[in-house]
């Protein structure tokens, strides 16, 4: 009675169904080598494709415009190269159309390097406003061996994006990236993260979606040695009508690597949709690997969808640790009983628990004013719900 | 003076979409301010029924009867407004909320039970003493509420809020079960100090006599069957200590 409603179950799997392998799931630089998806792909069938205002299908022109302020404090290269830098094509590949499209169009890529064993002592920034039309971008975030940077992106504004953010976390490096999807609400956002970690790095990923009509994120993670963490949160709030999609792919191809996914949503309002897959794959010949998932949505009102699906492939015997859990329900009414017969309204109440259940994810932000800003925007989504 | 009347009070557990059961089967009770009552009786027999009930608890539904405070039907209000009018639940298993500090929601609480926001500074010195009083260490109040806790410190905690909430009456739920005898002097200590300070009107929940050693009963009920089957002095559970719930059990059966 005390548990909250959303706490993971355990669960038995059935033997009848014979899960699709994501190690099928090819990626390439060329948007001519996937076909038109027509949502009914494992991939895609989640996504309405309509919304996606033609980037599945992109026949126009990319007339959009982005205006971008790199705040990064000494230590950081920051360059523009052009398509024809060898370095963009080092952090794997784009998984489906739309991202493949996104790397066959971009024009210029924008490229941040944190230079060998430096810590960066604040933060670097990357204001993104995105002012309108179609476009494509290619980022890339390049630690050096045994650096340790925490980058910001902050996204606001409207336009249809798609892009590939490459991270490429050298040996022992330390990496933090907080990603944070603050569109207007008809903006569209379909971009994959590729993160390679090197022997014992580090990456650790929190990305916030609260805005866009449509976001579509897919951070995939490859080790490319021993001792590599990736950590992965994620903190949604999908409102009316919204469409936020994550798609997290760890592949343990290698022995001795880490892994942790950890998403959390609350949905409220007609149509708003919620899509968490959590795709793990510990490869053959692999030991020593150790990786958990798990994904809980709050759904506050009752014309909410949820589609949460945790996937784990496994193909050794030799495992350290391989756990999944996912959970979707309401508030619980026996957590706003105890706080109400202390005399807390029940709205305020809501507001508590929800903050709550957000909390210990949002204070892995490792920056105080983002943590103030990012629960602020939580809460005012809050109340513009209630 | 306050007075607190349940009358003629029938009431259900849900269990689920369609089921329900009837646990209380008319239960009358007054209680004035400074006085305590104890009630006492065998397992299963509706005491924390009882308590639930008066609250507000989603699991339970009132089918028949009243309870007032000073005239006032409690069960008209919404939840946290019976809290409001000076209605207090020490829960038997209090419940953990997670990622809700336990210093913000006693803040929150009081702010509402006392119509104003207390000052910053008052407040913590207020709750600081609150806590040295029940022995509760200072790190408790970063904590997420009841998150963790364990029996005991959970019980400290509800009589910390009690203290604090300065209720006119107050529902102890078998807040005596799974103390230490150390815990549960500290605990009584607390009780009687709300007792003193404010004339707390009490019941008191209890399968056993121990806790009377500490908090002085001025009545002692019986309840069995979902109604209280009898009423008497101190001495009655002195009565029950030595002859057990049989007599009661039998008679309800």
């Amino acid at each position: 009675m005390t548990s909250p409603s959303t706490e993971p179950k355990a669960h038995s799997h059935g033997l009848g169904e014979i899960p699709f392998s994501k190690l099928a799931t090819h990626g390439s630089f060329d948007v001519n080598d996937f076909p038109v998806p027509n949502g009914r792909e494992e991939e895609w069938r989640f996504t309405p494709l309509r919304r996606l205002k033609g980037l599945h299908d992109f026949k126009g022109e990319a007339d959009g415009v982005d205006r971008l302020d790199v705040d990064a404090p000494e230590g950081v290269t920051v360059e523009k190269v052009g398509r024809d830098d060898e370095r963009l094509r080092t952090a794997g590949l784009p998984a489906d159309r739309v991202t493949a499209q996104a790397h066959s169009a971009f024009e210029e890529a924008t490229v941040l390097t944190v230079a060998k064993g430096t810590a960066l002592e604040r933060p670097v920034t990357i204001e993104r406003q995105a002012q309108g039309g179609t476009r494509f971008d290619q980022y890339l975030i390049e630690l050096e061996p045994m650096a340790e940077a925490v980058v910001v992106l902050k996204q606001t504004g409207t336009g249809v994006r798609a892009g590939n953010l490459d991270l490429h976390v050298g040996e022992g490096a330390r990496l933090t990236l907080v990603s944070v999807q603050d569109w207007e609400q008809d903006a569209v956002d379909v971009t994959q993260h590729n993160a390679q970690v090197e022997k014992d790095g580090t990456f650790k990923s929190i990305v916030v979606t609260l805005g866009g009509d449509l976001v579509r994120l897919s951070p995939k993670v490859a080790y490319k040695d021993r001792g590599a963490n990736a950590e992965l949160h994620g903190l949604y709030f999908t409102g009316d009508g919204q469409h936020h999609e994550h798609r997290s792919l760890i592949d343990h191809n290698l022995s001795s690597t880490r892994s942790r996914v950890e998403y959390k949503g609350a949905l409220s309002g007609k149509d708003a949709h919620a899509v968490w897959i959590g795709d793990v794959i510990i490869g053959e010949g692999t030991s020593g690997t150790d990786s958990y998932e798990l994904n809980r949505n709050l759904q506050l009102t009752d014309d909410t969808r949820v589609d949460s699906v945790p996937n784990l492939e496994i193909f050794t015997g030799e495992v350290e640790g391989a756990g999944h859990a996912s959970a979707s329900g309401r508030l619980d009414d026996i957590h706003l009983f105890y706080l109400r017969s202390r005399g807390i309204p029940e709205e305020e109440a809501r507001r508590l628990v929800i903050r709550g259940y957000f909390l210990e994810l949002i204070n892995r932000i490792p920056i105080e004013e983002l943590r103030d800003e990012i629960m602020g925007k939580v809460e005012q989504k809050l109340a513009s719900h209630e | 003076m306050t007075k607190f009347e349940i009358r003629g009070l029938r009431a259900d557990v849900l269990i689920g979409e369609d089921e329900r059961q009837e646990i209380l089967k008319g239960v009358d009770l007054t209680v004035n301010s400074g006085e305590t009552h104890a009630i006492m009786g065998p397992n299963g027999s509706g005491k924390s029924t009882l308590a639930y009930a008066i609250a507000g608890h989603p699991r339970y539904e009132i089918t028949e009867g009243e309870v007032l405070i000073d005239g006032e039907n409690v069960l008209d209000m919404e939840v946290d407004e019976r809290a409001r009018a000076g209605v207090f639940l020490a829960m038997q298993y209090p419940v953990e909320v997670p990622g809700v500090s336990m210093s913000n929601f006693l803040r929150s609480s009081v702010t509402a039970v006392r119509g104003e926001a207390p000052k910053l500074r008052q407040f913590s010195k207020e709750l600081q003493g609150a806590m040295k009083n029940l022995s509760i260490d200072s790190g408790f109040a970063a904590r997420g509420v009841n998150e963790g806790f364990s029996g005991g410190e959970k019980k400290r905690h509800e009589i910390l809020q009690l203290e604090l909430l300065k209720p006119k009456v107050a529902i102890l739920d078998e807040t005596d079960s799974g103390l230490d005898v150390d815990a549960l002097k500290i605990v009584s200590e607390g009780i009687n100090r709300s007792k003193e300070t404010h004339q707390m009107g009490t019941m008191l929940i209890t399968h056993y006599t121990r806790i009377l050693n500490h908090v002085k009963p001025d009545f002692v009920h019986v309840f069995a069957g979902g109604r209280i089957a009898e009423s008497g002095g101190p001495d009655l559970a002195d009565t029950l200590e030595s002859e057990g719930y049989e007599r009661f059990v039998k008679a309800g059966a």
